[in-house]
């Protein structure tokens, strides 16, 4: 693509987003960032030095209160500011919960488009990382994919994070980013220094294939890849592997073309199964390609159980499995 | 001075044979007060491990107590009241123990209060030994923790209360163990305070089948009859607790709750909503704010716009304890009991309390405040160097029962920490169980559409 001549710079996906809170907040005189700890740098280090070089009326810290961050940033959104709130852990989103649902996304369609909040955009750890346990591994997406008006997007690598961020920060849309905190430390990648822009809504073919269509987003693409090359080698099963990034609203043309060309599909994320994002992309699938199918739409998730303490390993839907539910496609 | 101190107490070892030498003045008084009575006629052996009785009364002894035994601590190695001593007393000629002692406690500042908590309060030889005990085995168990998880024994997320011993003892020294209780997630204190059994906490924090919670919660949920958690999400606990408080008045049993939260959760919504049912239905809540001075890294001043945390029932009464002495805080929680007893409706406390750990394991505590402000806390107001200093200097214990209960309690530790270790982990079938309550077994939709497991309840 295009990106491929520009300067670089090698960056984890932490670094990533810092270079593109730090672009924002260069060429927007309006922008802020706010939330718990994010002065000293937040406790992921995503906001490290902004504070220094640009003020601390424009990087500052909140009190613990995820209601109060949200509501407070719809209202800055709304009177003009590119706000970018940032909740600690995905995990603690929920008190915001009414004010993302209620709020945000409805501004526009209850005004008559007379005011809008699509300036906010909110930066939330997203995943299992190991050792999280309950409150410290969900992937909520699921919850905010049944609710129009917002937008909620998931990279999967920091070339992806910071083109995808920015893209979050410039549309006029609210939006949710959750960046796996997984990857904040173990992706890294050469980024370019410059800012870009990934489109929304858009989900990227990663390796193309025949028999098999692969969909997931997250730490979730670096198992599947993975899967594929196991799929390859001990199967001679081609895989097409794509990255939805964007989950709402999500690239059904894209998918959709591919299971045509495959006529087998395979969804995986980590939050449980039930009523999970790959539940609407298999029933939308299934809707647009029933006859192109030749075996049984197959989603590969976590259970349907809280997110286990001592137990995650056996609880993530890892490459194993994911390979075995290929398997039995191809048997079907 | 110090120097003195070291010659004068390592001649008296060299000529006692005793191995540790004395480290302060008072100490080094008793000792040479023992070296006078070992010369004289037989005495009873100080290092007998049973549970010998033989306290001589002093020559004049004081009132005895009457009050309720309230101090009850209730904890697999609890001691009755009416036993007294946990191990044999060295009987001297001059030098008796003195049974009880009232000592000048903090004036707390009151809210909405037209008087507040005593100024006095008395301690017994008894109380105060158990109060040490317990303090100190919370202290050598989250230094336990910490060492453990240094070793990637434990992992995940781990909270440690060392510093605010005297918070979970001295509350628990005023309620009863009928009372009801809930934290938040800094939670390993009270868990012991509450009845369970070190190893028990050990062995939840590294995951383990013998954990409290079956390995299933990890730090953050650890339970025990009449407390209800180890709560992970900040403020959460605090409608909880409302909630508890109206059960105890609807069915009328006389029981308070006591429904802690930290200073950075003092800024959560739902608190305030708490409080405004908890006033408007004159709930038995004791709301208590541990205010440890820092929400994770953010000190107090940056986070509230009032640090007066007592004050922030607004309509509610509120006071401010000394949270670093175990009598304070005791008085303090009696005088709220009762309060809520009587029908007078909720009330805000606010434990001003320090912790030496940083929020978590994984932070070091010591990029946003200074090395010398812990160490500070440390030298002039540890809880538990407070107890013993008291009892000490007003003869109620010796310098080797405190060393004895020191052995002990690592010994314990140690030990929990042993079946901490080797005790398995929980079997897979425990994944699935308890999400619902089902009489039959409840089939869990796996990863795949062929996995299936089982979930009982």
């Amino acid at each position: 693509e295009s990106l491929v001549h520009w300067p670089t710079q090698k960056m984890n996906l932490f670094q990533s987003v810092t270079s593109a809170l730090d672009n924002t907040l260069a060429s927007d005189p309006t922008a802020v960032i706010f939330g718990e700890d994010v002065a000293f740098g937040g406790v992921f280090r995503c906001t490290v030095g902004l504070r220094d070089k640009y003020g601390k009326d424009r990087v500052f810290n909140t009190p613990l209160c995820e209601q109060g961050i949200v509501g407070f940033g719809i209202g800055a959104a709304v009177a003009g500011a590119t706000a970018i709130a940032e909740i600690q852990f995905a995990d603690y989103i929920y008190p915001a919960f009414d004010q993302i649902v209620n709020e945000a996304a409805k501004y526009r369609y209850r005004s008559g488009n007379l005011f809008d909040c699509g300036n906010l955009t909110i930066r939330a750890p997203w995943g299992c990382v190991g050792h999280g346990s309950l409150y410290h591994s969900q992937s909520p997406e699921a919850f905010f994919a049944h609710c129009p008006g917002i937008k909620v997007v998931i990279p999967r690598s920091p070339v992806q994070a910071k083109g995808l961020l920015l893209a979050c920060i410039a549309d006029q849309n609210p939006c949710i980013f959750f960046e796996p905190k997984i990857l904040y430390r173990a992706a890294v990648e050469q980024v370019p220094v410059e800012p870009y822009t990934i489109p929304l809504s858009q989900a990227e073919i990663l390796q193309e294939g025949s028999d098999v269509t692969l969909v997931a987003w997250g730490t979730q693409i670096h198992v599947m890849r993975e899967v594929a090359n196991m799929a390859q080698e001990k199967l001679g099963v081609s895989c097409e592997l794509i990255d939805l990034q964007t989950i709402l609203p999500w690239d059904t043309e894209t998918v959709c073309k591919s299971v045509v060309k495959t006529g087998r599909l395979l969804i995986s994320h980590e939050a449980p199964i039930t009523g999970g994002f790959a539940a609407e992309i298999s029933s939308t699938v299934q809707e647009e390609c029933f006859l192109n199918l030749e075996a049984p739409i197959s989603r590969v998730c976590g259970y349907d159980t809280p997110f286990p303490h001592i137990f995650e390993p056996f609880y993530i839907p890892d490459k194993w499995k994911c390979f075995e539910a290929i398997k039995k496609m191809i048997n079907y | 001075m110090k120097n003195m101190l070291t010659i004068i107490s390592n001649a008296l070892c060299r000529i006692t044979g005793r191995n540790v030498g004395a480290q302060t003045v008072s100490e080094l008084l008793i000792d040479l007060s023992e070296y006078v009575n070992v010369t004289s006629p037989p005495a009873v052996p100080a290092l007998a491990q049973t549970q010998a009785q033989t306290q001589r009364q002093p020559p004049k002894p004081p009132p005895v107590s009457t009050r309720a035994p309230a101090a009850q601590l209730v904890s697999a190695q609890a001691d009755q009241l009416d036993t007294p001593g946990t191990r044999a007393v060295v009987s001297r000629s001059f030098a008796d123990f003195t049974s009880q002692a009232t000592f000048d406690i903090k004036k707390c500042d009151v809210h909405r209060l037209e008087e507040g908590p005593p100024l006095k309060a008395e301690l017994t030889r008894e109380q105060g030994l158990r109060y040490y005990r317990i303090m100190q085995t919370v202290r050598r168990m989250e230094l336990k923790a910490d060492q453990l998880y240094k070793q990637k024994i434990i992992r995940g997320f781990c909270h440690l209360y060392d510093g605010q011993e005297a918070c979970a003892v001295g509350i628990e020294a005023a309620i009863n163990p009928s009372d009801h209780l809930i934290t938040a997630y800094r939670a390993h204190g009270y868990t012991y305070t509450r009845g369970i059994a070190v190893k028990e906490i050990l062995a939840e924090l590294t995951g383990r089948r013998g954990g409290v919670a079956k390995g299933k919660g990890g730090s953050m949920h650890m339970y025990a009859p009449h407390f209800y958690g180890g709560n992970g999400i900040v403020g959460a606990q605090v409608p909880l607790g409302a909630g508890i408080a109206l059960a105890c008045q609807y069915q009328g049993n006389n029981q308070v709750c006591v429904a802690l939260y930290g200073d950075g959760a003092a800024n959560q919504g739902q608190l305030f909503e708490s409080f405004n049912m908890a006033a408007l239905w004159k709930l038995p809540c004791i709301f208590t704010c541990e205010n440890n001075q820092y929400g994770m890294g953010t000190s107090v001043e940056r986070a509230s716009a009032s640090t007066d945390y007592y004050k922030r029932g607004d309509f509610i009464p509120g006071i401010r304890v000394d949270g670093m002495d175990v009598l304070c805080v005791r008085e303090a929680f009696k005088f709220a009991a009762e309060h809520c007893r009587s029908g007078k409706g909720p009330i805000v406390m606010e434990l001003k309390t320090y912790r030496y750990h940083g929020h978590s394991m994984s932070d070091p505590g010591v990029s946003y405040r200074t090395r010398e402000e812990i160490q500070e806390v440390r030298s002039k107001s540890d809880p538990i160097t407070m107890l013993k200093e008291r009892m000490l200097s007003n003869n109620m214990a010796s310098v080797e029962e405190f060393k004895e209960i020191d052995i002990a309690i690592r010994k314990e530790v140690e030990e929990a920490a042993q079946y901490a270790t080797s005790d398995p982990e929980p079997p897979l079938e425990e994944l699935c169980n308890h999400i619902f309550s089902n009489d039959s077994p409840l089939e869990v939709r796996g990863t795949n559409p062929w996995a299936r497991l089982k979930s009982v309840s």
